[in-house]
């Protein structure tokens, strides 16, 4: 019997320290992630938010030991569910992706193999993890669909005969086979039209709570991570430059990244306000500037900002954020409190 | 002043295009050895065949006949040997690269200037214009290849322009069906509605902004049929139908030492390994080509 | 004063399939003033893409009749129409594959100018290429980049760029911002918008997007299967929404608010095929209202408040 890692709090399942990714290539070094650490309790859903390039999938694909070729990981500590993930071998690892973490990715068109049923899939997943006899694990997989509000008669069916909507409630059935106690969701509504993504969302929000399971989404879009997360890390750059519960987050903003990307968005309720976009663009991983990643486009940036990298600044027991403007006293973003 | 500072970007703009495409593939080329060797190799040919008439004197050192030295081995003055009539087998194949790498050519951009035209059309009119040329194309690949060489080459007499023909018509469904396959994956990209959308015709479309975009499975095709057009052309000399003799083609040379194969293997063994060599090199550019024109490979 | 620069009338355009004819666009109405913008909003597969390459001709409509500054589009031969093309443009959604990877910008763009002759002259060329790219915001040091070396954001700057190369009065965008991140996607909606005021120009915007569709249109259609269920100026849509599946989609839309308990109504059920609906209100197998008079007619487009028109039987009733 292995040894379980003592955590700081019994209550949490997934702590991951300074972890830091990086793509060497022929030409270039690729930051992808630079020293991000995260720390979830159970039954909490974190919400990692951000656009292209910002390092959400790396950081998940990291979670699962999955980084690709010629990707590097470094971290200080990755304990999940009490396993130090960072020990184990290729054989735990295989044991411990869909077990104890599983993954969702955003294409369900491409996440499910085309010639196998999904009830055979499903069983699959629950065979590698489970040994029982393949009836017992059919009648699981049924019992699977059943519980993402598909009929369990359409096991015998192969993906294409399901839209998108259902291919990806099959997903989130495979993910869930095995019972993880973590789930992480990379961008799982992205593909789907808005009424079918309310569907989704709901269904997942449901099973999450019946389950007691502990969720990290990723995702680029503030509005899911308003309806369905307890705290969010906003990420730019492969750093989290604000983190915090939500109403931390979007109601105390502090970072200016998070300020703009608010201003960035549509306000539904009131039409005829100006957008303010961010100027600029999301710097190039392989090319970051040497003090804040944020600073060449941020409207508050001063010369100490593009001096150095910000640290990670505590505003309260759970409010986090990394900008260098917070040494001076009495230094406030535009975007007014809300409660 | 601020115009004054931009019409020096654009008066060169066109030159610097072209510059970094081509030396994008150059680039990936170079990573690849055998790539590099088969096009050292080519390379060398063309410039061999290019000085022969220059190096060589067609009537007295090729094609003159000079029984006193009649198969001599391999030895200092004839590195190669001679033939039964006395030919420096060495400058023979050496001269004959001429023919194989000329025929190999010609025949393919028949092949290819024929393949493309209807596969392009065939590609971006579906209907009734592709099912045509489709199925026309399947009989016309039904056909094995070397039957339909003899049999063009037999109506039309030999000549090396015959030979030329019937070896790129034979490659022609190839091309066909490339182009096709190309062109329908282009045809569909948003940038060729939004050309349509500017009034632009669709000759000028297909012309300027399809083909180009499908030229690199083309390319690689191209190295490719060459490769086979040699043999071909080799195949069909080798039976009498090809480059009418004396002309020292590599496929007529193995024909005339057919008979000597046991006595003087070295009459057959060295257009042979020419053949081969030649093949060779085109299969590895090739292959190299490929991989450094696919744009997933590149960064 | 209100012009109206383009109408549509009973547009349908029908594709032949194996399983039989799929409805793409079935009987849509609509007409734009001038400077203004129309909002086309639905899911995937309802025909709102269908409709902006109908317009412009780009497929051609089974039937219908489309009036341009007057000008019955379908009636004209392919010469006529390549002259009303030059004021009529479109915007695409994908920035990857709506360019030609090997055009740089200053090729793609003097291209067009070159080909319809809007530009004569080498030099009168250039000059509106930097002026193009001066106006959609992009640095003139790009002028000799391709596509693949730029960020989307860029990208559909350059697609920006050659729609209004061609001085269009009217421009369909479709679906111009969903492949981008929001902060960029906030630059492309502001530039399109400066774009209209100063150049005048008249938009149909194409969106799946609620939230972008509102900032941006004047009136808003709400298609469901090939059919305008909804249509009518934007706040009062978004006020007083009165068709199930507008309200439906309003309630879906995901809002970037601390909200305790938001009341959602969820849809059951996915969307249908469009192909041979029966005559039946397209929505009511998803529809919580549904009764039998739902399934038996096809609900016409009514009119209910000056410029508001619902597709439903049973308005007013629930």
């Amino acid at each position: 019997m292995e040894e379980t890692v003592k955590t700081t709090n019994d209550d949490i399942v997934l702590e991951l320290e300074n972890l830091r990714v990086k793509f060497v290539l022929e030409t270039e070094t690729v930051e992808a992630v630079n020293g991000i650490s995260i720390s979830l309790r159970r039954g909490r859903t974190l919400g990692l938010a951000g656009e292209t390039g910002a390092g959400k999938t790396t950081t998940a694909l990291s979670l699962l030991r999955l980084v690709p070729y010629p990707g590097r990981v470094e971290c200080d500590k990755l304990v999940v569910e009490g396993h130090d993930v960072l020990k184990m071998s290729q054989k735990e690892l295989e044991k411990y992706r869909g077990a104890d973490l599983a993954m969702i990715f955003q294409d369900p068109m491409t996440s499910l193999n085309p010639v196998f049923t999904v009830g055979q899939q499903i069983a699959d997943t629950i065979m590698l993890h489970d040994p029982t006899t393949r009836e017992d694990a059919m009648k699981k997989a049924e019992a699977m669909l059943e519980l993402v509000g598909i009929p369990a008669a359409r096991a015998v069916e192969y993906p294409h005969q399901f839209s998108g909507g259902m291919k990806q409630r099959v997903v989130i059935a495979i993910a869930l086979a095995c019972n993880p106690g973590v789930l992480i969701a990379d961008e799982p509504t992205t593909a789907l039209d808005v009424t079918i993504q309310a569907q989704v969302l709901a269904l997942m929000k449901k099973l999450r709570d019946e389950r007691g399971m502990s969720m990290i989404m990723i995702t680029h879009d503030l509005g899911i991570i308003a309806d369905v997360c307890d705290e969010v890390a906003i990420m730019y750059a492969g750093r989290i430059i604000e983190y915090g519960t939500l109403r931390d987050v979007f109601n105390h903003t502090r970072h200016p990244y998070t300020e703009g990307l608010f201003n960035s968005l549509p306000n539904i309720r009131s039409r005829r306000e100006k957008l303010k976009p961010i100027p600029g663009l999301m710097p190039d991983p392989s090319n970051l500037p040497k003090g804040c990643a944020f600073a060449p486009r941020c409207r508050y940036a001063t010369d100490a900002c593009r001096a150095e990298r910000p640290a990670d600044r505590m505003l309260s027991d759970t409010h986090m954020v990394a900008c260098t403007r917070y040494d001076e006293p009495g230094f406030r973003i535009d975007r007014p409190d809300r409660d | 002043m601020k115009k004054a500072e931009t019409s020096p970007v654009l008066l060169t703009s066109k030159k610097y295009v072209k510059q970094s495409q081509i030396r994008i593939i150059l680039h990936n080329l170079r990573k690849n050895t055998g790539a590099m060797i088969g096009l050292g190799i080519i390379l060398s040919l063309i410039i061999v065949s290019c000085l022969s008439d220059i190096i060589f004197d067609y009537d007295t050192e090729i094609a003159g006949i000079n029984i006193a030295d009649k198969l001599i081995r391999p030895c200092r003055e004839h590195i190669f040997g001679t033939d039964d009539l006395g030919r420096d087998i060495f400058k023979r194949v050496l001269y004959g690269a001429k023919y194989s790498l000329g025929v190999g050519f010609a025949a393919t951009m028949i092949g290819m200037f024929i393949g493309v035209i209807f596969g392009s059309i065939a590609g971006y009119y579906c209907g009734l214009a592709e099912d045509i040329i489709m199925r026309c194309n399947d009989v016309l690949s039904a056909v094995p290849s070397i039957l339909m060489g003899i049999v063009i080459v037999s109506a039309l007499g030999a000549s090396t322009f015959n030979l030329m023909l019937a070896i790129g018509i034979t490659s022609v469904p190839q091309f066909v069906r490339i182009t096709r396959a190309a062109v329908l994956s282009v045809r569909n990209q948003e940038y060729v509605e939004a050309l349509k959308a500017t009034g632009m015709s669709e000759a000028r479309i297909i012309a300027f902004h399809i083909i180009p975009n499908c030229m690199s499975p083309i390319i690689v095709q191209i190295t490719l049929r060459i490769a086979s057009a040699i043999i071909a052309a080799s195949s069909l000399s080798f039976l009498g139908l090809g480059v009418p003799v004396p002309a020292p083609e590599w496929g007529s040379m193995l024909n005339l030492g057919r008979q000597y194969v046991r006595t003087a293997s070295y009459l057959t063994i060295f257009p042979g390994l020419a053949i081969l060599i030649t093949v060779l090199a085109f299969n590895l550019l090739g292959d190299g080509l490929r991989d450094a024109l696919d744009p997933k490979l590149r960064k | 004063m209100a012009e109206t620069i383009l109408e549509v009338r009973n547009l349908k355009k029908y594709f032949k399939t194996a399983r039989g004819m799929l409805h793409a666009v079935d009987d849509v109405s609509f007409s734009i003033e001038k400077g203004h913008t129309l909002g086309i909003v639905g899911e995937s597969g309802c025909g709102k893409t269908t409709t902006g390459r109908c317009i412009l001709r780009l497929v051609e409509p089974t039937s219908g009749e489309i009036y341009f500054e007057g000008k019955d589009i379908l009636s004209l031969n392919r010469s006529e129409m390549k002259s009303i093309r030059k004021d009529m443009q479109i915007i695409f959604q994908d920035p990857f594959s709506s360019l030609d990877p090997r055009y740089t910008i200053n090729q793609a763009l003097s291209e067009t100018l070159r080909v319809n002759r809007i530009r004569t002259g080498k030099k009168a060329i250039e000059d509106r290429v930097l002026e193009l790219m001066e106006t959609v915001g992009l640095a003139e040091r790009l002028i000799n980049t391709y596509p693949h070396e730029l960020d989307g954001g860029r990208r559909q700057r350059i697609g920006i760029a050659r729609a209004l190369a061609m001085e269009p009065k009217f421009i369909v965008c479709d679906e111009p911002v969903s492949a981008l991140d929001v902060s960029i996607q906030a630059q492309i909606l502001n530039l399109l918008e400066d774009l209209q005021e100063k150049l005048g120009l008249s938009y149909i915007f194409i969106t799946h997007d609620l939230a972008v569709v509102n900032h941006f249109a004047d009136e808003i259609a709400v298609m469901y299967l090939g059919q305008i269920v909804e249509k009518a100026p934007t706040e009062e849509l978004f006020d007083n929404p009165v068709h199930p599946y507008t309200r439906a989609l309003l309630s879906a839309i995901p809002i970037p608010e601390v909200m305790e308990n938001r009341p959602q109504t969820l849809l059951t059920g996915e969307i249908s095929s469009p192909i041979n609906p029966g005559n039946e209100c397209r929505f009511a197998k998803r529809c919580r209202f549904a009764c039998e008079g739902c399934r038996q007619h096809c609900p016409e487009l009514v009119q209910i408040k000056p410029g508001h028109f619902v597709a439903c039987s049973r308005t007013g009733e629930v």
